[in-house]
């Protein structure tokens, strides 16, 4: 008889998840990396695979770490925010290209345009498991000591943009480079 | 007005569905056929079906008439539709938005349900009162959705002047038959489900039953395959990146019912032939079915990001919800109250091909699911507040070809087997058939380069193809007895067994398309000038020039390019970059050299320089074959469903 009810069981939580996402739309989540120093990384640029970029190029400066993929259709939403983010010129974008194709990811940007100063190609992931990705996109913002200050999973809005990261960015740029 | 009269159908035909829906049920509960009074209560639910299906059918007639004549005092037209728009699209676009897919989605329905009613002659008049009945209890639940949350007819006064424009990427012949065609797969899955509540309803679940639904279920499936292969080849030539599958959660949608609908479908010949898997195949219905659901949930709500996001409404959502709550959870209530009584139906042995048919079923079920996980994974970790993600291709990948390549690898083993209790001797021939298949990949990987997953896929299409080649060779016992003549052994022959063939031969035929135009793809993309010339697998791509040229609702720039191969010329490609006069975004129509070993793809990206644009050039090899396999695979559920003892009147069998 019970095996009869398994199906009814497996519905109701499936149920209970979709209603649940029909009234769900906050991107914000706590992380345990924030305040963490950014774990360092050296990977190959995506463009020029000779020449490598990471953190310690960046280092004393605010930056924003922007995980994307070409194959991420939330990327592809979330793409005309980063450009107008990289037009307001507040701090660095590097791209962390996540288990893509560097054909691929080089054709996504020639297509819709590259917001970033540089991408990392992260072919096999390890700097995205370092950073706790587990989906794709992610932002980060790292201020000047190498710390993060801010993690967005999920996409950028506009509002997340006007509201968030250009009052923080702001802020992080008047700190001290060692306070 | 027209728009009113619209309006009222509709309103006349919830009423109309209604009736249909709680009239029949209820008087099968309370009598049999042979009670007169009940009988007369049952008989309603076939004038009501045809009823319905006139007023639905004028319905929707009034909304393609809004469309043709450029009523934009409606305001679903006006959103859709403009007057530049060429006639055949502005048809289309009928089902372009939200509402006018439901109304589709409606117009579907009761035509399925008009069918059932009309070729339903020779069943008991209780089976036929309560499909009938279920299946109108469905209808209303959409009637009432379209007719309390989106209305198509809704007035826009003062009216506009102009409308706005379909979306530019359904102006496309591929989009216009593309719905129809899913919708009928979607729905159709509905007759299914229909007979499979009747079935537990009465209790009794026997082959007779089984040979009712198969034939449904069979077109059903047939249409989907169809609706879902036409997406995957508009998406390939429509989105200019040359994908054909994204793992989309829409088009994930579509192929959850998809799989669930193969599981059943091997299910129901199961309990036809052997009476087995009978709880199981009613099971099956009720989830093909629950998906079919689930996917116009997925793509009606907005609950998930997807590229097809073209309308979307979370309180619609909750209308769709409640009501795949209400139907679901109904049918599955009733399922762990009454499958218990239906029980399992006839034994078989370990080796036999009712446990290789399980296996298959259990296959296909766990691919649905890990398709399921992977699209609602970004819901779930939303729903549990860890943030929004998207699951893309390399988890889909990961997990769907462990699953498929078991699948497969069955797949020609299969029809071998014998019922009940199969021996070592059905298969021993198949020894030579696998030799066969690993020197046939080998070879054809030498040919084309070796790597693992290249190799895998070619022998298991090859094992596919010749397996079933070598099984219609002993069903013809070509090399045993000569006594009847070869062309009558043929005719000899059932629909559904050409049909199996068919449909296996397909699934083999796709798998080598899939293997090389995912193994061997060639991609460039390269910044070019007029005069440039680049070389992709040994074809020429010269750059000749630029023109502006104007369509009805568009002006383009038209690159023109000459492809040679050693000197010789080939073909001309034009592929186009059009902005629309609604404005958005400029879109990108590719131009595509299709050939039956490989299609040249070419597509204009962005202009860096004034003159000089990147573009995206694609040798993709054997993508034909990917489209003949799916077309295989359809025909070969058509040639099932035309079996003739389909329509021989069998009475109580």
């Amino acid at each position: 008889m019970k095996r009869f009810i398994l199906p009814l069981g497996v519905f109701a939580a499936l149920l209970g998840f979709l209603w649940a996402g029909l009234h769900l739309n906050p991107r914000e989540v706590p992380s345990p990396l924030i305040d963490k120093p950014a774990p360092a990384f050296s990977l190959t640029q995506l463009h020029v695979p000779e020449r490598q970029i990471g953190t310690r190029d960046m280092a004393g400066q605010v930056w924003i770490l922007n995980v994307w993929a070409s194959w991420c259709v939330a990327c592809r939403q979330e793409h005309p925010v980063l450009m107008e983010l990289a037009r307001m010129k507040l701090a660095p974008i590097v791209g962390l290209n996540y288990k893509d194709g560097r054909d691929d990811g080089i054709a996504n940007l020639q297509r819709a345009g590259d917001p970033y100063l540089v991408s990392a190609f992260d072919q096999d992931g390890r700097v995205g498991i370092d950073y706790g990705v587990y989906g794709v996109p992610e932002t980060f913002v790292i201020d000047k000591r190498g710390v993060i200050r801010y993690k967005q999973i999920g996409i950028l809005t506009p509002e997340v943009v006007t509201g968030t990261l250009v009052p923080l960015i702001a802020k992080l740029n008047k700190e001290g480079g060692n306070g | 007005m027209i728009p009113e009269l619209g309006s009222f159908a509709l309103m006349l035909a919830f009423c109309v569905a209604l009736l249909q829906g709680v009239v029949p049920l209820f008087a099968s509960l309370r009598g049999s056929a042979a009670n007169a009074g009940a009988a007369r209560w049952m008989a309603v639910a076939r004038p009501a079906a045809y009823a319905q299906a006139l007023l639905v059918t004028f319905a929707f007639t009034c909304l393609v008439q809004a469309f043709v004549a450029n009523d934009f005092t409606v305001l679903y037209v006006a959103a859709h539709s403009n007057t530049l728009l060429p006639l055949h699209y502005r048809i289309s676009a009928v089902w372009g938005g939200h509402e006018g897919s439901l109304l589709l989605w409606i117009q579907i329905l009761v035509l399925w349900t008009a069918a059932v009613a009309a070729l339903s002659k020779q069943l008991p008049a209780e089976v036929v009162a309560r499909v009938l009945g279920v299946m109108g209890l469905i209808s209303v639940g959409f009637l009432a959705f379209i007719l309390w949350t989106s209305n198509p007819f809704e007035r826009l006064l003062p009216g506009s002047v102009e409308g706005q424009d379909l979306n530019p990427l359904l102006q496309d012949i591929g989009m216009i038959a593309h719905p129809p065609l899913l919708y009928m797969g979607y729905v159709g899955f509905s007759v299914a489900f229909a007979f499979a509540i009747a079935a537990l309803i009465g209790g009794q679940l026997d082959a007779a039953w089984a040979r009712w639904s198969r034939p449904w279920t069979l077109v059903a499936w047939t249409f989907m395959t169809l609706g879902i292969f036409l997406g995957s080849f508009w998406a390939y030539y429509e989105l200019g990146w040359g994908g054909w599958w994204f793992w989309d959660a829409v088009e994930n949608a579509s192929f959850m019912p998809w799989l669930v609908g193969t599981a059943l479908i091997h299910s129901l010949s199961v309990t036809e032939k052997r009476g087995s898997f009978k709880n199981w195949t009613v099971l099956l219905a009720i989830m093909a079915f629950a998906l079919s659901l689930l996917g116009t949930f997925l793509v009606r709500s907005g609950v998930l990001t997807s590229v097809h996001a073209f309308a979307t409404d979370p309180k619609r959502g909750l209308f769709v919800l409640v009501f795949l709550a209400l139907v679901v959870g109904s049918s599955l209530l009733l399922y762990a109250w009454r499958a218990p009584q239906v029980g399992l139906g006839g034994r078989f042995a370990m080796f036999s091909r009712e446990s290789l048919l399980l296996v298959n079923n259990v296959l296909l079920l766990a691919a649905a699911g890990t398709v399921l996980l992977g699209t609602l994974y970004p819901l779930f970790l939303d729903a549990l507040g860890m943030g929004k993600i998207s699951v893309g291709p390399p988890y889909f990948e990961t997990v769907f070809v462990p699953l498929m390549a078991p699948m497969l690898l069955l797949l020609a083993a299969g029809p071998f087997l014998r019922w009940k209790q199969a021996g070592f001797k059905d298969v021993r021939s198949l020894r030579w058939v696998g030799v066969a298949a690993v020197l046939l990949a080998i070879a054809a990987g030498v040919a084309v380069g070796i790597s693992p997953l290249l190799l895998m896929g070619l022998t298991l299409a090859a094992w596919i193809l010749i397996g079933s080649v070598w099984h219609l060779l002993q069903r013809l016992r070509v090399f045993e007895d000569n006594r009847t003549r070869l062309d009558h052994r043929l005719s000899m022959l059932p629909g559904s067994y050409w049909g199996m063939l068919i449909a296996h031969a397909g699934i083999g035929v796709f798998v080598i398309g899939v293997t090389l135009a995912k193994g061997r793809e060639i991609s460039h993309d390269v910044p070019m000038r007029s005069g440039d010339i680049h070389h992709v697998s040994g074809y020429d791509f010269r750059f000749v020039g630029l023109q502006n040229v104007e369509g009805p609702n568009y002006s383009a720039v038209r690159g023109t390019f000459d492809v040679t191969r050693d000197g010789k010329h080939i073909v001309t490609l034009l592929p186009e970059k059009r902005q629309f006069a609604s404005g958005g975004m400029p879109m990108t129509e590719a131009a595509i050299d299709r050939g039956p070993t490989r299609d040249l793809y070419l597509a204009l990206g962005e202009e860096i320089k004034p003159g000089n644009w990147i573009v995206r050039i694609q040798h993709k090899p054997f993508v034909a074959w990917i489209w003949a396999g799916a077309l295989l695979i359809a025909s070969g559920g058509l040639l099932a469903a035309l079996d003739k003892r389909y329509r021989l009147k069998k009475g109580k069998a």
